[in-house]
């Protein structure tokens, strides 16, 4: 049985890094967009593991810690925001926040 | 054997990314996320990054998805979302071409770049050649504690900064206070 190749696991990563990307297009709920962020994060996280056994190279897997730290830190500031924009108002939606810019 | 598990956690982590993006209650599509992480997972013990599976189902599964719940929960947005009603006209549409043009963009770059890869000779300690099992571990511990560890100082400021503004940022604020 063939084993799988590095040229796969990166084919994989960028179907997953595609179907964030979308989700961050089409959906409206900024929770959701935070999700799918975290999906393209992920498919990066998944090619660097991939390319640091290819390579045999101990410096992807380093990347993919810090990567881990920045996401926790990218998380908790975004949430903190929408917690903030919730009180005052009702609905959840991506259009109620056009009025962070500027 | 290999091929099993890789077709396994492959589909495991497009089905959860797939309804991360189509569920319409948030809490399921939480969940969905989950799914994609363990899948994640499993392709990073199937490469031998046994520290990095173990810190990905820790802090994502464990840290962040409850943290998304404890949010959606919180604010009580759990309720199913409309998703039939399309705010701007043919978003969907152009969404999903491009998409496509990315997932080709992407396909085509790294099917063309596989065959500049070359193996650098340091190596990978895997833990086949190391007599215990947790060569990995040493091996990302010099990495990350020897030559990173500025950028690894630099992460704890990072983190101590979003929690002290996010803090600030979800404090209900006092009438009559600066």
């Amino acid at each position: 049985m063939p084993e799988p190749t590095t040229l796969s696991y990166l084919i994989v990563a960028a179907l997953l890094f595609v179907m964030g990307t979308v989700g961050v297009m089409v959906r409206r709920n900024p929770l959701i967009m935070f999700m799918c962020i975290e999906l393209m994060l992920n498919a990066v996280n998944l090619s660097f593991v991939a390319l640091a056994r290819e390579l045999t190279d101990i410096n992807g897997q380093s990347i993919v810690f810090f990567v881990l730290v920045v996401a926790a830190a990218e998380v908790v500031v975004g949430l903190g925001i929408i917690v903030a924009i919730m009180r005052n108002r009702s609905s959840l939606s991506a259009d109620d926040m056009a009025e962070l810019a500027g | 054997m290999e091929l099993i598990v890789f077709v396994l956690a492959s589909a495991m982590m497009l089905i959860g990314a797939f309804g991360v993006i189509t569920r319409r209650n948030p809490v399921h599509a939480a969940l969905s996320l989950v799914l994609t992480l363990f899948g994640v997972a499993v392709h990073f013990v199937a490469l031998e990054a046994y520290f990095l599976a173990a810190v990905q189902i820790i802090v994502y599964a464990g840290a962040i998805v409850v943290l998304f719940l404890f949010v959606i929960m919180l604010l009580g947005v759990d309720k199913a979302e409309d998703l039939q009603t399309e705010p701007l006209v043919a978003q969907r549409w152009l969404a999903g071409i491009a998409g496509l043009g990315l997932l080709g963009l992407l396909v085509i770059a790294v099917s063309r770049g596989a065959e500049m890869l070359t193996t650098r000779a340091e190596g990978l300690a895997t833990s086949a050649e190391g007599a215990s099992g947790d060569a990995n571990i040493q091996q990302l511990a010099r990495s990350v504690f020897g030559d990173y560890v500025v950028a690894f100082e630099l992460t704890s400021i990072l983190l101590v900064v979003a929690v002290v503004g996010t803090v600030m940022l979800a404090r209900r604020r006092v009438p009559g206070e600066a």
